[in-house]
């Protein structure tokens, strides 16, 4: 990241959080539980670049910044959220040991899931889509993807999907996509499948600015939850503090903010979508 | 755990890890063996090569090799290892799982013959050196036999590591006995310890006849002096 | 038989130019093989300061070369020291002269030298985290140690017991005779020459140890690998962050490996012990 782009995010993340402890004020209703004591723990990604990245010791991203704003609504400033990874196959098991009280990191509300842990949100609708080499014209959508190679991350929704509905594709696990981004740049790969926020997220990367494009034509639909014990009561409340984001407008902020470069906007007919009705 | 064993295809994993361990056996003995030799050579250059060689897999993690086989192999170089049919990626990467294995164990092999080599009497080569044998024939005939009946113990102690050095190509994602034990645990995490006393109870059965075969062949082919 | 020389004459003016052949071909593969992996990394765009410049910054070391390098080393310490611990222990026990828990050491020391220290790691990982509950970065640490405790605390156990074989018998007896029992004769006599003898040995061990940090890779340990790998994403950079991480670790080994030869020599010339000093290259692996 250059320079110039490194002072624009400061001050956009300094306006952000005026913002933010703005509206925070009157958000943080007594009610709250123990909300503003103690510490949040929030598991998020750590390597996605646009959406959950560690930047020497401060978090950047999407998903990062929608957790920070809703333990801001809850009553947590900034210092009082302890980070961790949560890497892909690993998600439900740090919220069903108790590791984490929330997860934001890409985390797409499935029935299997829902088994294990419960979801507030959706805070956005994200489609699974295809990242191709640039001058690559022959892959327009899966049905293109028949005796190619793909890539992928072992144990996440996209994998499963492309191994059930497209049986002639084959498939390279790695256990990041950060490594099929690499097998893509050096061609060994055709393409790279996940949610289209985290392929923009790898385009608008600044190493490999230009080489990649997303294909653009989602053929999923992706509702991003944000992850909670199944024994924990703070679901509702994370819910409520969701709605407020999308209606004082720190959701867009927070859309542009991290998706605008790539030039990537969540699908207009899906977003804004309406949090509730995944808890318990 | 019969259910278990099915459901995972845990037979499966074992015979990939039977098959791992023999083709990486095979690879780098052949490769050991040339490696000795190279440093064993009269020429300096090839001596530096093979010692240095022996130096950065011996102090590689076998985690970065394994990574590696896949990252710069693969997918920077570009090498083909397996045919672009409907198995292409599983073979390539069984095949890059072999080659990793190879190349870090080449390294221990090298180091055990050359043990070997140290418990031939200083007489043999002399004697081979006296009646005119050049020093390849000096090592295909007198050296590298003795050498190899003198380093079973060492070689079979690389033999049992290289068996167990096989769970950790699960990084590429070779479905072998530690990559079965993960996907059993992620889905069902109240059998544990049935897991992992049916995975030790393996590598029990898969060693130990290794350690005592070990044990008598060094006896048996011992050189007597 | 380790002197070079013996194996060949030395060379005449007809051999010294094969031998000069000989050294032009190897230098030519040597080299060839080289030219052609960085021509290709070239071609492929690897080697251009995008993909470097970003190992160089303080940012990078300071978030990912630090970090992950004190993980792997404070791992390593904590196995090296309970391993060495759990060894003398083991080794103790095996020599006991009660039968049972001669029987009972035996076991666990080949129990845990059967058992991959993956499979143990993964073991004590998951359990940590599935039977006992437990929170945060304390399970991927303790299944790495742990896993490397069992693993490396039965083979010193193992190289402590042959230490002691090899020593003269008289040492024991002379021991014996001025009235000492024999667990006083072990400990007092018989350990501590064999912990001298076996020096060069136990310090390659540490080379092992350090080496198997890197299995927590795969339980999410942050150590150098892994910490390399978020380097990797970050920058773009995956291949170059995985050649630092090896570089760093063949490094830290390559220096570790260098004390096990400089004990080696230095025992050989003026060792506390009645035992022959071992060999600091053991044909020891994984």
């Amino acid at each position: 990241m250059s320079k110039k782009n490194m002072l624009r995010l400061a001050a956009l993340t300094a306006a952000a959080a005026l913002a933010l402890t703005a509206c925070g004020d009157d958000a943080a209703d007594p009610g709250t539980g123990d909300g503003g004591e103690g510490t949040l723990r929030i598991g998020t990604k750590y390597d996605q670049p646009g959406l959950g990245l560690d930047e020497g010791g401060t978090m950047s991203g999407f998903d990062v910044d929608v957790a920070k704003a809703v333990a801001e609504k809850l009553g947590y400033s900034e210092d009082q959220i302890e980070w961790s990874e949560s890497p892909t196959p690993q998600r439900e098991s740090m919220l069903e040991t108790g590791q984490v009280d929330m997860i934001f990191a890409t985390y797409s509300i499935t029935d299997t899931r829902k088994e294990k842990v419960q979801f507030a949100g959706p805070y956005l609708v994200a489609g699974q889509d295809l990242l191709v080499k640039a001058d690559d014209d022959s892959i327009t959508g899966p049905q293109d993807l028949e005796g190619k190679l793909l890539c992928s991350v072992s144990g996440s929704t996209p994998a499963e999907r492309v191994a059930e509905d497209y049986p002639g594709v084959q498939l390279q696990e790695y256990d990041t996509y950060s490594l099929c981004v690499e097998a893509l740049a050096g061609g060994r790969v055709d393409a790279l499948t996940t949610d289209d926020t985290i392929l923009a997220g790898y385009a608008a990367q600044e190493q490999w600015a230009g080489q990649f494009k997303v294909v653009g034509a989602p053929f999923s639909e992706e509702l991003y939850g944000v992850g909670i014990p199944k024994e924990s009561d703070m679901c509702e409340q994370v819910n409520e503090a969701l709605t407020e984001l999308y209606e004082d407008g720190t959701m867009d902020e927070i859309i542009d903010k991290n998706f605008g470069p790539a030039g990537y906007t969540p699908a207009p007919g899906t977003n804004p979508p309406t949090p509730g009705g995944h808890c318990g | 755990m019969l259910e278990l064993i099915e459901r995972f295809d845990f037979f499966s994993a074992v015979w990939m890890t039977v098959k791992l361990t023999l083709w990486a056996a095979l690879g780098s003995l052949i490769l050991g063996t040339f490696i000795a030799v190279l440093r064993l050579s009269p020429i300096k250059v090839l001596q530096w090569a093979g010692s240095t060689y022996v130096t950065v897999f011996r102090n590689t993690p076998l985690t970065v090799v394994v990574v590696a086989a896949n990252l710069v192999i693969w997918n920077q170089l570009g090498l083909e290892v397996a045919a672009r049919n409907a198995t292409y990626l599983d073979d390539t990467n069984f095949r890059l799982a072999i080659l990793a294995l190879v190349a870090y164990h080449a390294a221990f092999v090298c180091e055990a013959i050359r043990s070997g080599v140290n418990t031939i009497p200083v007489g043999q080569a002399e004697a081979a050196r006296s009646i005119g044998l050049t020093f390849g024939q000096n090592l295909r005939h007198i050296i590298l036999p003795q050498a190899f009946r003198g380093a079973v113990t060492p070689l079979g102690n690389v033999l049992i590591a290289l068996t167990k050095n096989t769970t950790v190509v699960t990084a590429i994602g070779v479905a072998q006995v530690s990559h079965a034990m993960r996907r059993m645990i992620e889905f069902r995490s109240d059998v544990l310890f049935t897991v992992f006393g049916l995975v030790a109870l393996t590598f029990i059965v898969l060693t130990l006849p290794l350690g005592i075969l070990t044990g008598w062949a060094s006896e048996k082919l011992a050189v007597k002096r | 038989m380790s002197a070079q020389a013996i194996l060949f004459d030395a060379p005449g003016p007809k051999t010294r130019q094969r031998h000069l052949i000989w050294t032009a071909l190897g230098s030519l593969f040597v080299f060839g093989v080289a030219a052609g992996v960085l021509w290709i990394l070239w071609d492929k765009g690897q080697i251009t300061p995008d993909k470097w410049a970003p190992i160089f910054t303080f940012a990078a070391w300071k978030q990912y070369f630090v970090p992950g390098i004190q993980a792997t080393l404070v791992a390593a310490l904590v196995a090296i020291v309970a391993s060495f611990a759990l060894g003398l222990i083991l080794a103790m026990g095996r020599m006991s002269d009660l039968r049972v828990l001669r029987i009972i050491c035996t076991v666990v020391i080949e129990f845990f030298r059967a058992v991959p220290v993956l499979i143990m790691m993964l073991f004590v990982f998951f359990m940590l985290v599935y039977t006992f509950r437990m929170r945060g970065g304390t399970a991927p640490f303790l299944g790495v140690v742990v896993g490397l405790i069992c693993y490396n605390g039965a083979v010193i156990a193992e190289v402590v017991r042959n230490g002691v074989a090899s020593l003269p018998k008289g040492q024991r007896e002379a021991g014996l005779s001025i009235g000492l029992s024999s667990s006083e004769v072990r400990r007092m006599i018989l350990v501590p020459q064999a912990l001298t003898a076996m020096m060069p040995t136990l310090v390659s061990q540490v080379v092992v140890i350090l080496k198997d940090t890197a299995l927590g890779y795969i339980i999410l340990y942050p150590e150098l690998l892994n910490s390399v790998r978020q380097m990797g994403s970050r920058f773009g950079n995956m291949t170059v962050a995985f050649t630092a991480g090896a570089v760093a670790f063949i490094f830290l080994n390559w220096c570790i490996s260098k004390v096990a030869e400089w004990l080696e020599r230095r025992l050989q010339r003026r060792g506390h012990t009645a035992g022959r000093i071992a060999e600091a290259e053991p044909g020891d692996v994984d």
